[in-house]
């Protein structure tokens, strides 16, 4: 007896979207920040891939990929609260807010390990308070490397919105108001 | 230095260092920055920050449990419907239910992450119970093997990608207990290899991952809502043996494979 379980098309599809895992996830960690909710949408947003996937005709698959994870990521953070940036964001001054505490804790936290020094820890929690738009630019820019136009796909805005956010993003961070520049 | 010409730098600064302009555009920014000590600052400050965010933050890589989770939905998502529904359940208490089957982001989505959670991760008190309860989910039809095959030079390679280690797979069916297959399985928190033999009418499951010394294992053996368990670790692997055979019969083909 000898039956290897066949599958419909998955081999190109795993060759392609699955090497963009990593940065799915990571865009999603970003995005909801909390550990189990990220592994959640990254693994929702595979399955929505994979049915989407006959419709991908080319291009930057990365891109096209990570446009499913944000659009789940913030489906979420829509449902989660009217304003997903109040209750779900704004933990602000604790240390993780409140949905560290909703969902369990992992047994070892390696992240909490890796944010010992206290100007990791800072920069760490001014990108978390930064509006999940603002702070999905860096992300996408610094963390993944992303150049402006595959931003631009997978945010679905044009190039020049992504300079202004980033601006905006950058400024921030530096502690500066970016008035002057428009939306 | 001229405040409007700045404000016009700025984004050309920017774009600048994220290596977008054109060469052209480029020698016009260093053209104003040799000659504006704001925008040279500001420049500066910007690559220092954009250094930082790049050194210091996190960066989230899937969990391989993740990766795992993800193959196995895609594997069981590119079956046919008939086998899908079946093969969904144990695939399904991983982590499926906190998105999709509790409305799907829901207000209830905390509490019914908790609730999954807990079922993916047994109580400590009990880990042989949660061996037995997925042995027994196993049980279900069309479930109990992700490859069916009797030979052991087929399913070893089978888990090859599917996990970060490689189970030893043998085939004991000169003795009586014939190998039947494999699948992928899900125990302690982790991806796992679960050989499947045929005794007779009975099925034994034989989950196999790498030992890393931190979950209480006693009792070494004994037995759940009717199914026996044994388990021990061999060459730097976990083995628990599951079955609704009986102990002693299990217990041979566990000093089998031990000897084998
Ligand atoms: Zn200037």
């Amino acid at each position: 007896m000898r039956r290897v379980v066949t599958r419909a098309d998955p081999l190109s599809f795993e060759q392609l979207v699955l090497p963009h895992l990593n940065s799915a996830h990571n865009l999603a960690r970003w995005l909801v920040k909390d550990s189990t909710l990220a592994e959640d949408v990254t693994q929702e947003a595979a399955l929505r891939a994979l049915r989407y996937f006959p419709s991908y005709h080319g291009g930057n698959v990365r891109a096209w990929f990570m446009r499913i994870v944000r659009n789940v990521a913030y489906d979420f953070l829509a449902s989660r609260s009217g304003n997903p940036e109040t209750s779900f964001n704004e933990g602000g001054s604790g240390e993780e807010g409140p949905q560290a505490l909703s969902v369990p804790a992992p047994d070892d936290d390696p992240e909490a390990a890796l944010l010992h020094s206290e100007g990791v820890q800072l920069l760490d929690r001014a990108l978390r308070a930064l509006p999940a738009e603002l702070r999905e630019c860096l992300v996408l820019r610094e963390l993944e490397g992303l150049s402006y136009k595959e931003m631009a796909e997978v945010m679905g805005v044009p190039i020049g919105t992504i300079m202004s956010r980033l601006w905006r993003a950058r400024q921030a961070l530096l502690g500066r108001s970016a008035e002057g520049m428009h939306s | 230095m001229n405040d409007d010409r700045c404000q016009e730098m700025h984004l050309l600064i920017q774009a600048d260092l994220d290596g977008e302009l054109d060469p052209a555009e480029a020698a016009r920014v260093a053209e104003h920055l040799e000659h504006c000590a704001a925008c040279a600052s500001l420049q500066s400050e910007m690559l220092a920050l954009s250094a930082r965010l790049r050194e210091e933050l996190p960066y989230y890589a899937a969990p391989h449990t993740l990766h795992a989770a993800v193959r196995a939905r895609i594997a069981s998502e590119a079956q046919p419907e008939a086998q899908r529904g079946a093969r969904r359940s144990w695939v399904d208490h991983l982590r499926r239910p906190r998105l999709a089957e509790f409305g799907y982001f829901g207000g209830g989505f905390a509490l019914a992450a908790c609730l999954a959670w807990l079922l993916v991760i047994p109580r400590a008190g009990d880990f042989p119970g949660a061996v037995v309860a997925d042995h027994i989910r196993a049980l279900q039809p069309g479930h109990i093997m992700d490859v069916a095959s009797s030979d052991q030079h087929t399913v070893k390679p089978w888990f090859g990608g599917r996990l970060d280690f490689t189970p030893p797979v043998k085939d004991l069916k000169s003795q009586g207990f014939a190998l039947a297959g494999a699948r992928l399985d899900y125990l302690a928190g982790r991806p796992v290899a679960a050989l499947v033999y045929q005794r007779r009418q009975h099925l034994i499951d034989l989950f196999i991952w790498p030992d890393q010394g931190s979950i209480g294992l006693r009792p070494a053996d004994g037995h759940r809502r009717g199914y026996n368990f044994i388990h021990w670790s061999q060459g730097g692997m976990v083995f628990w043996a599951v079955s609704d055979l009986n102990a002693q019969e299990l217990g041979e083909f566990v000093r089998l494979w031990q000897a084998g």
